[in-house]
Formats: structure tokens, sequence, C-alpha cells
């Protein structure tokens, strides 16, 4: 009995070390781990790279994932900034595709506009409060005192 | 003192009791694509296999619904949704695919192994029609009508009882 458990362990070991491995076996993509040869146009690329999130690893940039589809996605990016594409144009095009998920960027949209709007409501708020304390604040106390 | 005073409490204990609800939901981590209804993009993949033809966006374009698998030889959960999708094939859907980063030799042994269900393999080897039809892993399938048009997706790999609702899609997407 305990045997058999071992060798499934041992067989279930085997066959996800083939798997990791088969998926190693092919080459990168071409600008996955190549930076591009103009400085201008690398900087431009790690900086989107760096707001683009990996969509198999959860909660890591593109930049810092070994993921091989992160690899495909920063080729990808690469060569669209080599070729002359504009970083915002690439990342409208990823939304158009994964919606919000796929950009660390914030956005104001139908369901963020609150995290937006609140500060500012927030700090009016604390303004009025202030300004009834402090400005009118002896008049509104005599007043509430008389009443 | 006045009534106002206790507003921050409550909002307090309002933002600690949606949180603490959130916490019992369990995590959605399937990533939708946002290109249902929309076009297939354009690609043109070389074969993957020595005995089906690779694909291309042009060969959804003759009015029969298809199911698009997203798989590769690497990935477990493509070999457990192998025998669903012979299944599907022998209830009359013509199933197409695309091999992610995936060597010949290796879609041949996995065909070999586990059957190929598939009229055609496009070898994708930088996951371009994979971003470009916002899939995001291994495996996923889609229905795509006569038109070319993306009609559904299953995110996952395909269980027998979702073997009826992909059947059903099929057909919606023949109308």
């Amino acid at each position: 009995m305990r045997l058999l458990r071992v060798l499934i362990v041992a067989m279930a070991c085997v066959i996800a070390v083939a798997g990791v491995q088969a998926q190693e076996s092919m080459p990168p993509a071409p600008y996955a781990y190549r930076q591009l040869d103009d400085p201008e146009q690398e900087a431009k690329a790690q900086a989107l790279m760096e707001t683009l999130r990996c969509l198999k690893c959860q909660s890591q940039s593109i930049a810092d994932s070994d993921a091989s589809m992160a690899g495909d996605m920063r080729s990808d990016v690469r060569m669209r900034i080599a070729a002359g594409e504009d970083p915002e144009a690439i990342r409208a095009w990823l939304m158009e595709r994964y919606g919000d998920y796929v950009s660390y960027k914030p956005e104001v949209s139908e369901t963020t506009w609150p995290l937006f709007a609140l500060p500012v409501l927030l700090l009016a708020f604390a303004g009025l409060v202030l300004w009834r304390r402090m400005g009118r604040g002896p008049a509104a106390r005599e007043g509430k005192g008389e009443s | 003192m006045n009534r106002w005073f206790i507003l921050p409490l409550v909002l307090f204990l309002a933002f600690v009791g949606l949180a603490g609800y959130m916490l019992t939901k369990p995590k959605d981590e399937f990533v939708e694509s946002r290109m249902i209804g929309k076009p297939l993009p354009e690609f043109a993949l070389p074969a993957a296999a020595v005995d089906r033809p690779g694909l291309a966006t042009r060969d959804f374009r003759d009015g029969k619904p298809r199911l698009l698998n997203i798989w590769a030889s690497w990935c477990i959960p493509c070999a457990a949704e192998a025998p669903q999708l012979e299944m599907l094939r022998r209830q009359g859907a013509d199933v197409v695919s695309v091999a992610i980063r995936d060597r010949p030799e290796d879609v041949a042994g996995f065909l070999a192994q586990y059957g190929n269900p598939y009229s055609r393999i496009g070898a994708d080897n930088l996951s371009v029609v994979q971003l470009g039809i916002g899939s995001s892993g291994v495996p996923e399938t889609f229905v795509i009508d006569g038109q070319g048009i993306i009609r559904y997706q299953h995110i996952g790999d395909i269980r027998p009882s979702d073997v009826p609702t992909l059947l059903e899609k099929l057909q919606e997407a023949a109308k």
C-alpha cells in the first residue's frame, strides 16, 4: 500500500517535471529576454511592460515574470515598439482583449470612478468642517450658545 | 456633539463588513476574453503536425461554425480534455486547433498518445493567436461562427458535463 503511494507520488513528479521541461525546451520568443538595440525604444518598452499584468501569474508584471506567456508578451511589446507603435496604443490593444485586468495603470472607468471621486469629496468635507470651526467658528459657537 | 458624529463609524463598519463578506467568497481567477462578438484576428499559422493542415483566419469564413481549441502538448489538463474533444468530434463538431509553443515531435507524441480530434492544427510559437483572441492560458476552447465571429469562450479543460453546452453554443452559432 505504502509502496503504491510512493510510486504514485514519484510518477506525478516525473509527469510534472516532464511537462515543465517540454515547455522550457522551446526557445524563447525573439525579444523575450533581449533588449531592443535603441535604448530610447527599450526604455519605452520597459516602462510599458512594468505596467502590464502577466495573465498566468497572479500579481506580477510581464517585466517581472518568467512564465513563457509573459515572455511572448514582452517580445510582442518590444517588436511593436520597434515598429514605431505608441505604448498607449499597445496597452489599448491588450485591454480590448483582456479588459482592465491586464493593465496596472489606474484608469477612471464606470467601476473605478468612486476611487477618484471619494478623496475629492472627503477633502471638500474636511474643508467645510474646518471652515465652519475656524472661519465662522466664534460666531457659530456664539449662535449655538444662544439657542 | 450630534448624530453626524456617528457617520464615520457607520462608514467604517460598512467597509469592514464588505471586506469580511468578500473574503468569504471564492476568488475568481478566470480572465474572460472581451473578444466575444468580435471577428477573429487575422492570422495564418503553419501546420504543427504532418498529417493536418495549418490554420488561418480565412478557414473560418466558409459558413460553418467550429470549435477552436487552444492547447499544448506540455499542458496536463489538455490531456484530460482529449476524450471530451473526441466526443464532440463524434457528435459532429469540427474541431480545429492552435498548439502553443510546441515542437513538432512533442505534438506528434501527444496526438499518438491521446488521439487526434483536430481537422487542422496551427503552430503558434509566439502566442500570436492566443494574445489576439484574448486567451490567457491553455486549454481554452472558443466557438467561432461561419463568418469568423467569436461567439463563446470556455476556459479550462472541457469536462464531460461541458460537452452539451458546447454543442448547444455551436448550434446557436449556426443560426
